[in-house]
């Protein structure tokens, strides 16, 4: 717990350090901490041992709540609306968890993909409800009761970022080291054996994703305020994929990695549409090969696996 | 009216059916043998239908009689199918085996999106629209309707050979035989001196051809656009796991369920279609978890 938690100071501050130093950075590490919010919902489903194809779904429904709310002009906050959208999200993934939580492995992410895919079209046939394929654009929110100008709260909101990152990111740790926690890595090895124990893997699993939707639907919701536009694309299942290629580029051994592998992504991603647009997803998928053949346990546990063997 | 409208949509229904049926049951048969839900299945039903797209526009271009498109599509299926089926199988996928099924599927999600790149490289991003083998046959009038006789016949008649095929050579032929052996056990098949790793290739070979081949057969009806595998892969998986992975005559039962539900829907609600086939497949797995057509399995502890 110890070093995860000075790692991930450390990291906090080299952050604030890098948008001091290259402010034009600072839209771009905050969207890299918020997907890093999504990635981090993966990490605790990665735990048990299942990947979901989907979570582009609570992505979108914590965005879309900030779009709805926004335009019916309620003039709520920043600090209210990410709250929100996390709760819309986690609602749904309550509802939803009841059918998806009962499939393991492969049923488990393709049925999520599938759930997705239905928002997905729902998103971009209801025009009169969703805006169709162009989406919704999102008025600048006010930010903490302060209504800021563009710059300054383009700032703040990597600060509010940050901050919601950090928060979320001690708090998951200490889930996952919690009995509840450990029931996940049970469901990976022996469910069987978790469920002579008394502990119902199905309940256990519940939990998880109510709480990875949650921080997927903040996420969202903070992806709509900062790029102030959101669009079926959202739900797509091709990004639900990213958010997975993300975590396993990270690793699933700790919280920071979820950070540190959306912070890498979307960098390669801003230098990759400058210079080779059209390989974009060759890249992707050759790094995703060569990460699942040559380091399993992704970025972050490369030096840490050194260490543990020498 | 109503009448009319009610045919239109079973026959609509019968022909997107078949050409779903083809490409779910390459990635049924994939996952019986190998036990990977193959995501990059879409792609080859995209290149299928662009490689024999090409080959109707060579044909046209060199003055050939336009009834070789038909042989142009089984063979664009095939080349498909076992050029880069076999080489994905051979230098990816015989890798993986051994890996957690996650992984797996994350390896062949990374196989898809290198081939959507490579189909736009190649193909470029604009809509091919290569109607040939339609309008060689002409239409038919049924009760007033006139429809097309290459998606009433040809394609469920594919559809049904193939079904029909298959069927025989699993529960009749050596090779079959062994196959579902190696599907059953890989390591007492393996101990009886099946050569297993051959039969996966070939498995994944004809799978694959499977899924090119209904890409080649839709070639000859819709226009093709970049992103038409991505949402070949969910719909033929959505028919796969409604009936239960690896269940060959079940994917069929599945893919009219299906492909019927959906057309009504396209008469119906239009808003709706894109739902009905998950609906379907949420309805069913809530009563029967492991799909259709499944056979109970023992828990290991």
């Amino acid at each position: 717990m110890r070093p995860e938690v000075i790692m991930g100071a450390g990291a906090a501050l080299a952050l604030c350090v890098a948008t001091i130093i290259a402010p034009w950075a600072t839209v771009m590490l905050t969207i890299a901490l918020a997907v890093g919010l999504t990635v981090l919902g993966i990490v605790i489903l990665l735990r048990a041992g299942q990947i979901s194809f989907g979570h582009g779904l609570y992505y979108a429904a914590g965005a879309y709540t900030v779009a709805f709310l926004v335009n019916a002009r309620l003039s709520l906050d920043t600090l209210v609306l990410i709250p929100l959208g996390g709760f819309v999200a986690m609602v749904i993934a309550i509802a939803f968890g009841f059918f998806a939580v009962r499939y393991r492995d492969i049923f488990f992410a393709m049925i999520n993909l599938a759930i997705s895919m239905v928002a997905f079209s729902l998103l971009e046939k209801l025009y009169h409800l969703t805006g169709g394929g162009d989406g919704m654009n999102v008025a600048r929110p006010t930010l903490g009761g302060v209504r800021l100008g563009r710059v300054a709260f383009e700032t703040w909101m990597f600060y509010t970022t940050l901050a919601v990152a950090a928060v979320s990111a001690f708090l998951v740790a200490r889930y996952l080291a919690s009995p509840l926690g450990k029931a996940l890595e049970a469901i990976k090895s022996n469910e069987t054996r978790l469920e002579y124990l008394g502990v119902s893997g199905n309940s256990a699993l519940h939990i998880a994703y109510a709480v990875s939707a949650a921080l997927a639907g903040m996420s969202g919701a903070i992806i709509a305020i900062v790029t102030g536009h959101v669009a079926p694309e959202f739900a797509y299942w091709v990004r639900s994929g990213e958010f997975v290629f993300i975590s396993i580029l990270g690793g699933s051994g700790n919280v920071v990695g979820a950070f540190a592998g959306s912070i890498v992504f979307e960098v390669i991603r801003n230098y990759a549409a400058a210079f080779a647009a059209s390989y974009w997803q060759t890249i992707l998928g050759l790094s995703l090969i060569a990460i699942i053949m040559f380091a399993p346990d992704g970025l972050t546990q490369l030096r840490l696996r050194r260490k543990v063997r020498p | 009216m109503f009448l009319q409208t009610v045919l239109l949509a079973t026959l609509d229904g019968l022909s997107y059916g078949a050409q779903v049926f083809l490409v779910a049951v390459g990635l049924s048969l994939i996952f019986g043998v190998l036990r990977i839900v193959n995501v990059a299945h879409g792609s080859f039903y995209a290149i299928g239908a662009y490689v024999a797209a090409s080959f109707g526009l060579l044909l046209a271009a060199s003055g050939l009689s336009p009834w070789l498109s038909y042989p142009a599509m089984a063979l664009s299926a095939v080349l498909v199918g076992v050029l880069l089926g076999g080489l994905l199988e051979v230098t990816l996928l015989r890798r993986i085996y051994g890996k957690e099924q996650v992984l797996q599927l994350l390896v062949t999600f990374a196989v898809f999106m290198i081939f959507e790149d490579l189909q736009k490289a190649i193909w470029g991003v604009s809509p091919y629209f290569v109607n040939t083998p339609l309008s060689l046959l002409g239409t038919v009038n049924i009760l007033g309707i006139n429809y097309s006789l290459y998606q009433l016949v040809v394609v469920p008649a594919f559809a049904v050979v193939v079904l029909l095929t298959l069927r025989y050579v699993l529960r009749s032929t050596r090779i079959g035989r062994i196959v579902t052996a190696v599907t059953d056990d890989r390591e007492a098949a393996a101990a009886m001196g099946v050569d297993a790793a051959k039969v996966y290739l070939l498995t994944f070979m004809i799978g694959a051809s499977l899924a090119a081949f209904g890409g080649a057969l839709a070639s000859g009806s819709t226009s093709l656009v970049p992103g038409m595998g991505s949402g070949m892969i969910i719909l033929s998986f959505a028919v796969a796991a409604t009936a239960g992975l690896g269940r060959i005559e079940g994917a069929a039962v599945a893919a009219l369920m299906i492909g019927l539900g959906r057309s009504i829907a396209v008469y119906t609600a239009p808003e709706f279609d894109v739902l009905v086939p998950y609906l379907i497949m949420f309805v069913v797995l809530l009563i029967k978890p492991q799909g259709l057509f499944s056979v109970p399995q023992t828990r290991k502890v």
